[in-house]
Parts: structure tokens; C-alpha cells; sequence
């Protein structure tokens, strides 16, 4: 069988959402990884000059009045605003009305929503509390959102697994579309950053060298081909604590020569920290598998954080939309643990009779 | 795990996921046969009716209520609201998972947020326990543990193994000290008390001690959670994608769910009373459910043959509200409907009714519309055992789905504790008498949730 990416929509630290002709343009060179002609939106939205020194990058995102019901949108936070804009942004694209299933990845849900109540119910002892935002806490509420946007009754699952929830929402699209349970699957992945998150996750030392990130992003995937076709999932690989690099090495080496493939880039996840770059650079070794290989960061553009291999899957869709490739290996590890190999292929267009 | 997309097969587009064609198979262009289901070769569970199976059915005989006063959690509603604790605190947990403990453990550092095998615990001893470990985690590793023994699958270290767990909150009962540290201004809070807070943490960290490393994955869809990880790991394994899956949930009391739920006005200041008119909410819970589900070539290497399959399952969504069920229940309908047409079987088959009923005035009424419209007007038998555990949120429909297969097991009905009146709109009537040896071949166990989450597992004996 096979797996088209029929469209693809993201909101990010970049300006990725809508037509965006300039990002579009910028031409990726493995001479120099920290790619991109546009920096990377630093620190709050609200500030216009991104603060390059900031341990936080902040989605830019769109005016969601041109885009969502005004009425809906007064009660979204802002993870759910920017799951809900791509899902339908990524819907209208694909001139689909309703997917057969909505699945949806995020690691921590929705921070915001869950700081509040929190917040309120130390600071008022337990007492008078409003009841909205531990409504809205529930991890499923962006899936849940999409699902009442578009009235649709079919699947809809979330999963919520660290730095393999994206990849854990694929795995179900995939299945989906192999039972014959649906033609369309939208999945996708959000995660957001909050001042509250992002201290605590500071004191851990996440971001002493690295970036933290956020963003959402969705796709339409589909069982049969159509002319709005950005790439193909070839398939996909997740290793829990390998432990060593060769392990690493020997299941990307299989994964590799079981689809006979033959990428003319690998995506890899980069962020910056010496001990997190390890890993990459140790597969790009002399003779080992990334030896000699087309590289591409795009932590630099997005951030850290553990849904950000959607980020690295859009991205390597719209490469692939635009033929500056005929395959792409994605590869990223979440601080260790979870280990990610993505494989996209362009989409051989087939001439019209 | 690992996919070649190239290689799976796809099976023809069924169209009885399109809810217009289930309603009418015979339109269906693809008529799908039954596939074979899902063999059961464990379980187990622990909630405030007993720490394991042989407590719960007990509890169930005698009817006794696991709820009560708060005693666990420090709150402001200890003596007004009843909850239903599991009898045990943190300490005893452990002890129960087969841990030793430590206080305080080495200082938690840098690593442990990126490192849920040793977080918080000495380095070198696998099995030492900080006592800030989140209670969902010793709820979830007692469960799965009692599940993976009693399956006692022959030569699993060399098989496809899976942990696919769920819950609605993580580690938050960790996390809510953490914030109140932090927001009195009593430091900064310590964090080895948020290294398990977010939901898959606390899985990694059951899994990890359970040896599993093949795979393992999360799912959080509110209170219908754990039914759609039996759900998932069913397909997993028909998808031939795992030969063994541990799949179930957990959930443990907290401060942020009981005052969550207090806010929205729908816990009852006095026992729950699911399904009867004078219904007036529900009593919060805690515990976990795991069932381990195998493929057809581990199920025949079983010493202890597998006696009841999962037969049919389907995840729908009501689109309705954020947190209320539709008037008419229209994803529950479609959950019940396409569950018990994918197990071949038509409503009048199902023996009994394992309810979501818990015991709120919306619930109630929305899920027994579906059930009146689609049972009625031969019911089968039905009871909310929400009554006994309460409400358990993330892990209502693993333990649910643990007490189902015991009922066919061992022909056994529960009781739906105090029930009195039917309700004026929708009279059913539950079954209140413990029921022993009766013919129960087939049980649909339902388990619906914020987010208009919709899911239904139908439990079978097996054929032979």
C-alpha cells in the first residue's frame, strides 16, 4: 500500500503558516546547517525584535479572526487555537470537508489551561473555582475541538507519549489506513510553551545550550493519491533507550536497506547541546551511516520539544512538495529516549492523459 | 517499532465505519466478515474495592462500596465529599509493586526529566523507589504486574511485548505539591516532584520496570482513556505488529481532578447512584485496569488456555460539547453499534451491559437514550460498577474492561448498588442482585468521556 501526505499545514517559531513564498524559497545547503534567511521568532510574540539571546523560541502565529468562528475562538487557549487553525488550514488545502479519523499527539497538552487551574486552586485554597480551564486541561480538547469544528462522529484518539507522541499518532494513522478503517486520516502534533513550563523545564537544564520550541502542525493523510499530493510516507522507526550509537546505527541501517532507500537528505534533530549532538555526530563519522550525506538541521527553526519531529515531517513534505528532493530520512532523538526515523518520498506526478 | 509502509497490505475500505452504513450493513459495498478476535491471557486491577482480582470479586459478592471519607488527600473537602480511595498509601503501594524504598533519594538532577528509569532514584538499584514517585505509577505497575502474571505467557522476553497504558493527569498528584511549594513562596518546589507529570512519563517509568522496551505509547482521550489503549493494542497485534500487549490505564486521586470536577457541580455529596432518577453525580475514584492481549500463535502456547477474546471495539466521537454528552447520544450509539458489528454479533447477543453510569444527570440520561434505542425493548442486563469503584477516570475503562472479562469467565452479573427509582425519561432498570453462574457469553463494556470520546469494547467467550 501507500501513504500520500495529500497536504500539510504548521504554525511554528517560523512563518510557516499560509503562503508563505519567502520561507518557501529558502534553499537548504548542507554547507551550512543553521539554515534559514528568516530568524527564528525569539521570546514573546508580542516583541518585534526577536531576542537572539532568548532560551525560547514563540510560534508566529495568524490573525485566527479570518480563519475560525469568532464565537469558538474566545474560549480556545492558545495550543488549542493553533491545533484547530492548522487542522482546518490543512483541511481546506486538501478540499476535504471531514477526514475519516482525527488522531492528534501532544507531550503536554494543554499547559496553559492546566497552569491556570492549578494556579487558582492553590491561590483560592480549592474554593470558587472556575470550571473552564480544567475543562479545557483534558489532552484530547484540540482533537476534541477539531472534531466539533467539523461535526465529525468518526475516530478520533490523542496520544500523549513524551518525545514519541507524534510518531504514536502516525502509527495509528498508518494502521487506519491499512484496516481500510479510513481513506483520510488528519493527524498532527501541538505542544506549547508556558512561562510556568518553561521555568520548571530551565531548572532541569534543558536549555542550557539547546532552544526550547513549541508549534503545531497536521497533515491529511490518505490511502489513494490525489492532485494535491505534497510527498509519500515510505515508513517510519522508533527505538525506546537504545543505549549505545551502534544500536542506533544497525536499526537505521535496516530500516534503510528494507525500504531499498536511498535518501538524498537527512533531517536530523540538532539542537545545539554538546551531549543531545553527540549522537548526530557520531553518525556522520567517517564510514558510518550519515558519512558523506546531504545534512539538514531544523532545530535552529523550531525549538526543542518533544513533539517537534511534526515540525522536521513538514518541513520534509514541503521539500519534497517542491522537488528539491526524491527521498528524505528525518532522524531525531528526545534527550535519549526516544529515538525517531522518519522516510518520505516525493510523489512521481503522473502526467494527465 | 517499525513500519514499511510498502509492505503492509491494506485491507479494503470497510464502509462500516461510515455510521450511515452501519445502521444499514446491507448497503455496504464491502461486506466485512467478522474477524477473529483478540485473545485475553491476563488480567488485572486494583481500586478501592480490592488491590487485586480475588479482593474485587469479593467486594462484588458482598456488596461493598470502596467509597468513603477522604483520607489520602490533604483538601479542603476531607468530611464533605466521599471519594473511593484504594486502601493504601503511597508506602504500601510500593511495597505491594515489590519495591524498596528510599527517602530522599540522590538529588534529582538535569537528567531525570530526560531519564524516567532512574529519576529521582540511587543509581544501581533498579528497583528503589523515591517516595515522590507518582501514586498513578505503583497504581499502574500493581495492575500490569498482576496481569503479566497471571498470563504467564511462555518465553516473553523473546516477544513482540507492548505497554500501552493511559491516563487522564500524570504524575499531578506530585505536581500539585510541587505548585503549592512554589506559589507560598516556600522555595522553588522540588523537582523530583514533577519528573513523572507528564502522562507518558509515568509510563515509561511502569514499563522500565517492567522490562519493556520493544514498545509502549500513551493514550489520553478523559475518562474513556484506558478503553481506547485495549483498543489500540488490539489492532496493534491484528495489525501483526505485536505478538503481546499489556494495555490498560491508571489514575490516581488528586486535588486537581476532584476540585476540577467540584467546580463543574457533578460530584455527589453523598454515594453515587448511577442510572437512578434521583441521580446526583459521581464519586471520584482511583485505581488502575490492565488486560494483556495476545495474537493467535501466543494464545496456542498458553499453558492456561485463554478463555475470553476481545471481539469488537469502536472509538466514535459526539461533536457535541467540551464536556457534555448530546441529548440523544449519538456518539455513544455509534460506539455501541459499530463495536458490536465488528464482533459479528447483533445487540440482542450481549449478555450484559457493563455501563459508563457515572451517575451524573447527563451522563446517565445520554447514554441510556443510545441504549434504549438500540437494545430496546429486550434489554440485556446492565450495571454501572462505577457504583462500587466510582469514577476512575483515565482508568475507569481498563478496570471495566478487567471486571467484564471475569464476568464471562465467571458468569457473573454486578450489582448496580443503590438504584431505586428508573429515570423518568428513560426507564431502565439495572441489575441490583450479585448474579452468579449465569450464561454470560458476550459483555459490551462502555467508557465515554470529555472531548465527546466514545468507545466501546465487546468482550467474548471463546469459541471452541
Amino acid at each position: 500500500m501507500n501513504i500520500y501526505i495529500r497536504s500539510a499545514a504548521c504554525i511554528s517559531p517560523q512563518p510557516t503558516f499560509g503562503d508563505q513564498p519567502s520561507w518557501a524559497a529558502t534553499e537548504p545547503n548542507s554547507d551550512n546547517p543553521s539554515w534559514a534567511t528568516t530568524e527564528p521568532n525569539s521570546d514573546q510574540a508580542s516583541s518585534s525584535t526577536p531576542d537572539l539571546q532568548s532560551d525560547r523560541l514563540t510560534c508566529i502565529e495568524p490573525d485566527y479572526k479570518t480563519l475560525l468562528d469568532a464565537k469558538a475562538l474566545r474560549r480556545m487557549s492558545r495550543i488549542i487555537r493553533m491545533g484547530v487553525a492548522t487542522a482546518n488550514d490543512c483541511l481546506q488545502q486538501a478540499h476535504q470537508k471531514e477526514p475519516h479519523a482525527i488522531i492528534t499527539g501532544t507531550a503536554y497538552g494543554c499547559l496553559e489551561d492546566t497552569g491556570v487551574f492549578l494556579q487558582s486552586l492553590v491561590e483560592r485554597k480549592e474554593q470558587t473555582l472556575q470550571p473552564a480551564p480544567f475543562i479545557q486541561s483534558t489532552h484530547n480538547t484540540v482533537g476534541a475541538q477539531i472534531a466539533l469544528m467539523l461535526q465529525c462522529t468518526r475516530y478520533n484518539n490523542t496520544f500523549v507519549h513524551r518525545g514519541a507522541s507524534f510518531e504514536n499518532a502516525l502509527l495509528d494513522a498508518i494502521l487506519l489506513l491499512k484496516e481500510g478503517e479510513a481513506e483520510t486520516v488528519l493527524t498532527g502534533a501541538v505542544d506549547e510553551i508556558t512561562d510556568t513550563s518553561h521555568a520548571i523545564l530551565q531548572r532541569f537544564g534543558l536549555y542550557r545550550h539547546a532552544r526550547a520550541g513549541e508549534g503545531a502542525a497536521f497533515f491529511l493523510l490518505a490511502s489513494q493519491p490525489s492532485p494535491t499530493d505534497q510527498a509519500k510516507l515510505d515508513g517510519m522507526t522508533t527505538l525506546y533507550k537504545p543505549g549505545d550509537t551502534k544500536t542506533v546505527e544497525n536499526a537505521l541501517r535496516s530500516f534503510l536497506e528494507q525500504h531499498d532507500a536511498q535518501p538524498d537528505l537527512v533531517i536530523t534533530g540538532t539542537n545545539g547541546d554538546n551531549t543531545n549532538d553527540q549522537l548526530y555526530r557520531q553518525l556522520a563519522a567517517p564510514e558510518s551511516i550519515f558519512a558523506g550525506k546531504n545534512l539538514l538541521s531544523y532545530k535552529q527553526l523550531c525549538g526543542e520539544y518533544p513533539t517537534s519531529t511534526a515540525f522536521a515531517f513538514w518541513m520534509a513534505a514541503r521539500l519534497l512538495k517542491e522537488h528539491k528532493h526524491r527521498q528524505i530520512l528525518v532522524y531525531n532523538h528526545y534527550l535519549g529516549i526516544h529515538h525517531t526515523a522518519f522516510l518520505l518520498s516525493a510523489v512521481v506526478q503522473n502526467k494527465p492523459e | 517499532m517499525n513500519v514499511n509502509v510498502s509492505r503492509l497490505t491494506a485491507s479494503p475500505v470497510a464502509t462500516r465505519v461510515d455510521p450511515a452504513a452501519a445502521s444499514n450493513p446491507a448497503a455496504s459495498p464491502h461486506p466485512v466478515p467478522p474477524p477473529p478476535g483478540v485473545a485475553i491471557a491476563g488480567a488485572g486491577v486494583i481500586s478501592a474495592i480490592g488491590n487485586n482480582i480475588a479482593e474485587s470479586l469479593r467486594s462484588f459478592e458482598s456488596g461493598t462500596a470502596g467509597m468513603g471519607d477522604i483520607t489520602l488527600l490533604d483538601t479542603i473537602h476531607k468530611g464533605q465529599l466521599p471519594v473511593a480511595e484504594v486502601k493504601a498509601d503511597d508506602q504500601e503501594l510500593a511495597r505491594l509493586a515489590g519495591l524498596a524504598t528510599s527517602i530522599g533519594g540522590r538529588r534529582t538532577t538535569g537528567s531525570d526529566i530526560g531519564n524516567a528509569s532512574t529519576g529521582g532514584n540511587s543509581p544501581g538499584n533498579a528497583h528503589a523507589f523515591p517516595l515522590t514517585t507518582s501514586r498513578t505509577a505503583l497504581l499502574s505497575l500493581i495492575a500490569a504486574k498482576e496481569a503479566l502474571d497471571e498470563a504467564a505467557i511462555p518465553g516473553i522476553e523473546t516477544l513482540r511485548t507492548g505497554f500501552i497504558s493511559a491516563n487522564t493527569v500524570g504524575g499531578m498528584d506530585r505536581t500539585e505539591k510541587f505548585m503549592e511549594a512554589r506559589l507560598s513562596g516556600q522555595g522553588n518546589g522540588r523537582l523530583r516532584e514533577v519528573y513523572l507529570h507528564e502522562c507518558g512519563a509515568v509510563t515509561e517509568w511502569v514499563a522500565d520496570r517492567l522490562g519493556i522496551k520493544h514498545y509502549q505509547t500513551t493514550i489520553s482521550t478523559a475518562c474513556s482513556s484506558s478503553a481506547n489503549s485495549i483498543l489500540f493494542a488490539a489492532r496493534l497485534i491484528r495489525g501483526g505488529l505485536l505478538d503481546v500487549a499489556i494495555a490498560g490505564g491508571a489514575d490516581a486521586l488528586t486535588k486537581f481532578t476532584l476540585n476540577g470536577f467540584n467546580s463543574l457541580m457533578i460530584l455527589d455529596p453523598d454515594l453515587c447512584r448511577p442510572f437512578d432518577d434521583g441521580r446526583a453525580g459521581l464519586n471520584l475514584g482511583e485505581g488502575a485496569g490492565y488486560l494483556v492481549l495476545v495474537s493467535e500463535k501466543v494464545a496456542a502456547t498458553l499453558s492456561c488456555k485463554s478463555e475470553v477474546i476481545l471481539s469488537g471495539y469502536a472509538n466514535t466521537n459526539d461533536a457535541w460539547h467540551q464536556t457534555a454528552s448530546s441529548p440523544d447520544g449519538r456518539g455513544a450509539s455509534l460506539a455501541m453499534e459499530a463495536a458490536i458489528e465488528r464482533s459479528g454479533l447483533v445487540p440482542d447477543d450481549i449478555d450484559y451491559i457493563n455501563l459508563h453510569g457515572t451517575g451524573t444527570q447527563n451522563n446517565d440520561l445520554s447514554e441510556g437514550t443510545a441504549i434504549s434505542r438500540l437494545f430496546g425493548p429486550a434489554y440485556p442486563r446492565m450495571s454501572s460498577t462505577k457504583s462500587f469503584t466510582g469514577h476512575t477516570l483515565g482508568a475507569s475503562g481498563g478496570i471495566e474492561a478487567v471486571f467484564s472479562v471475569l464476568a464471562i469467565r465467571h458468569g457473573l452479573v454486578y450489582p448496580n448498588l443503590r438504584f431505586q427509582t428508573p429515570m423518568a425519561e428513560q426507564p431502565l432498570v439495572p441489575e441490583t442482585a450479585f448474579l452468579k453462574d449465569q450464561p454470560i457469553r458476550h459483555v459490551l463494556s462502555n467508557s465515554f468521556g470529555f472531548g465527546g470520546s466514545c468507545t466501546s469494547l465487546v468482550f467474548s467467550k471463546q469459541q471452541r
